[in-house]
């Protein structure tokens, strides 16, 4: 199923979060979105999964308006993983997973019992059925997300920031299990090697507007890393695998002493 | 973690609650036999007659003491339900059902009766509409002062709110009872914010069962979304459960059972905080289960706290909220250390 953003805009009060912003997202295509703190990534995405209604524009699925659409009809095309994880009730992993048939009308016990056992078997953890949530390490509990995700028998996938907090291998882990759903997915990554590593598509966005787009070697290019993320990137090659790779240093700072005229000396 | 299964316990409480419900209608000050006891109450079902000297005994069973019982189980049924909902939409393991506020507001207008006497042309029932109109009154105003246009009813304006209009509520109280010339009433003051069943009459038993049993059936329609909701407001709407609107119905819902319930019975403190927490404990913390056993779990307690408060210090009582805190926090504190148990993710 394919997700269009059409000129999606979000104003909290006086401020615009989000400038009309219009993302595609082909069918089956795994879609990233990078940008640095503050740019607007987690509330698109909020608009995109329905938890906040934008000001202006549309987030259709296979055409149709999510915001238009029943909450439940909704849930089950489109799933998502919030940044969120804070939980004051010790739910079990199997009660988790299980949430994820909530949108479905006119389940049975029996059926929605068979497909959680094959998300939970699908993400590997089948063996923390009956684990307390909340007593798991990050790694696992990213992993029961998933699984309640699947579950939800989605066509699109939405992730917030799925590999934070997680040690490497766990962020390949999690990354690759998404992209074997086979779903749609539209991901806000951190890590710009595993952004281009695992995107077939990225869109760059900062204070709110999308500043290039395209396949993640031809938009990670120095010069707009310079600018929107104020680093200097060193393209590589990875010794074995010929992949490229960015290495990073800070832009060397112009001395506000020798550049700068008084009146532009930042105040403390 | 070790779980009872839900069905065995539902039935087992609710067994336990009716035997429960008939210990508290024979045991009590005047020492009636249970084989009068059951007599009465057979002939109080069928409309037998009642020889005139047995009048006063009949009365004591069937016009005070059965109303009670009844009263009894189903506020302990209200509190419990109420305090699951409350807790899962404010997304605190903290909450029970008078932090919002709902019920210090009832207290004020309960005591505007029993100390100024206002509304004495409803007579008998001027302390239940007083107290329920002014929960009412505090409803509006928490609601209206805790939603922001932005953002409806989130959890922490809800908690700030509720605690903040309660310290008022319970100033306006206490200005009340300090100003009030009567000694005894003063006393009954005290009683009712410590939560007595002491008044109870068959009058009062069908509005608030009425109440309490809608209210619940509501809540356990709504179990699986307040799974949703307790997991973020985030999580919740991508799972297809709108949560500021749920969170409106559950405050609507919650209030109007906990206006009821204080109307009929002050504030009875404990049962709502604690029994959510010890069904947790026994059952997880999927609301589907928690909702099918709180309610029982809770009536249990409260017509047992209601019986041991009459008979202590017999003929005197005592307020039934001493009862609950004496029984429940060494039951709560043993299946605590029991381990198992994690809120807040500790």
């Amino acid at each position: 199923m394919r997700l269009d953003v059409e000129g999606v805009s979000v104003d909290a009060g006086a401020v615009r979060l989000v400038d009309d912003i219009t993302m595609r997202v082909d069918s089956g295509a795994f879609v990233g979105l990078v940008g640095p703190n503050g740019s607007g990534k987690s509330t698109l995405l909020r608009c995109v999964y329905r938890a906040l209604r934008p000001a202006a524009g549309a987030v259709r699925v296979d055409g149709d308006e999510v915001h238009a659409m029943e909450p439940r009809a909704a849930a089950r095309v489109l799933a998502a993983l919030p940044q969120e994880s804070s939980a004051e009730f010790d739910f079990t992993v199997a009660e988790v997973v299980a949430m994820g048939r909530l949108p479905h009308l006119g389940r049975t016990a029996a059926g929605d019992r068979q497909i959680c056992a094959a998300a939970l078997e699908r993400t590997g953890i089948a063996h923390l059925a009956d684990r307390g949530f909340l007593a798991l390490s990050g790694g696992e509990k990213q992993r029961v997300l998933i699984a309640r995700a699947l579950a939800q028998r989605p066509r699109v996938l939405v992730l917030d920031e799925p590999t934070n907090h997680l040690d490497i291998a766990h962020q390949l882990d999690v990354l690759s299990m998404v992209r074997s759903s086979g779903l749609t997915v539209l991901a806000a990554l951190h890590d710009l090697n595993l952004a281009a590593a695992h995107c077939d598509l990225l869109y760059v966005i900062a204070d709110g507007r999308v500043v290039a787009s395209g396949p993640p070697h031809e938009v990670l290019q120095p010069g707009l890393l310079a600018e929107v993320f104020g680093v200097r990137a060193h393209p590589v090659r990875h010794p074995e695998t010929g992949a490229v790779q960015l290495l990073f240093d800070l832009l060397p700072k112009p001395s506000p002493i020798s550049t700068a005229s008084p009146s532009s000396l930042p105040s403390l | 973690m070790r779980r009872i299964p839900v069905l065995p316990l539902a039935v087992g409480l609710t067994v336990l609650l009716l035997v429960s419900l008939l210990c508290g209608v024979g045991l009590g000050a005047s020492g009636i036999g249970w084989g009068q006891v059951f007599r009465f109450l057979g002939d109080g079902i069928t409309g037998g007659t009642i020889r005139a000297e047995d009048v006063a005994s009949y009365t004591i069973v069937w016009e005070l003491r059965l109303p009670r019982v009844v009263l009894a189980a189903v506020v302990g049924a209200g509190l419990a339900a109420v305090g699951v909902a409350v807790q899962a939409m404010v997304r605190n393991a903290l909450a029970d059902p008078f932090v919002l506020g709902i019920s210090s507001g009832a207290a004020v207008g309960a005591n505007a009766v029993i100390l100024l006497g206002a509304f004495a042309g409803l007579g008998v029932w001027a302390l239940s509409v007083s107290a329920f109109a002014s929960a009412l009154a505090a409803m509006v105003i928490v609601y209206g002062v805790a939603r922001s246009a932005a953002h409806g009813l989130t959890p922490l304006r809800l908690i700030l709110t509720g605690t903040a209009l309660a310290y008022g509520f319970e100033a306006i109280t206490t200005v009340m009872v300090f100003g009030a010339a009567r000694g005894e009433a003063a006393r009954s003051a005290m009683m009712w914010l410590l939560g007595s069943l002491g008044g109870a009459t068959w009058a009062q038993v069908p509005i608030a069962a009425v109440t309490v049993v809608a209210g619940w059936a509501w809540l356990a329609r709504r179990a699986e979304s307040l799974n949703a909701l307790a997991m973020g407001d985030e999580t919740s709407a991508a799972l297809g459960v709108q949560p500021t609107r749920l969170r409106r119905e559950l405050f609507l819902v919650t209030a109007a059972v906990t206006g009821t319930v204080v109307a009929v019975s002050g504030a009875i403190g404990f049962v709502g905080l604690m029994v959510p927490h010890v069904v947790r404990m026994l059952v997880g913390a999927d609301h589907r289960r928690v909702l099918a056993v709180a309610p029982l779990a809770g009536a249990v307690l409260l017509v047992w706290a209601d019986i041991l408060s009459r008979l202590l210090l017999a003929p005197a009582e005592l307020p039934v909220g001493v009862i609950t805190a004496v029984v429940g926090v060494p039951a709560f504190l043993l299946l605590m250390r029991r381990g198992g148990y994690a809120f807040g993710g500790r």
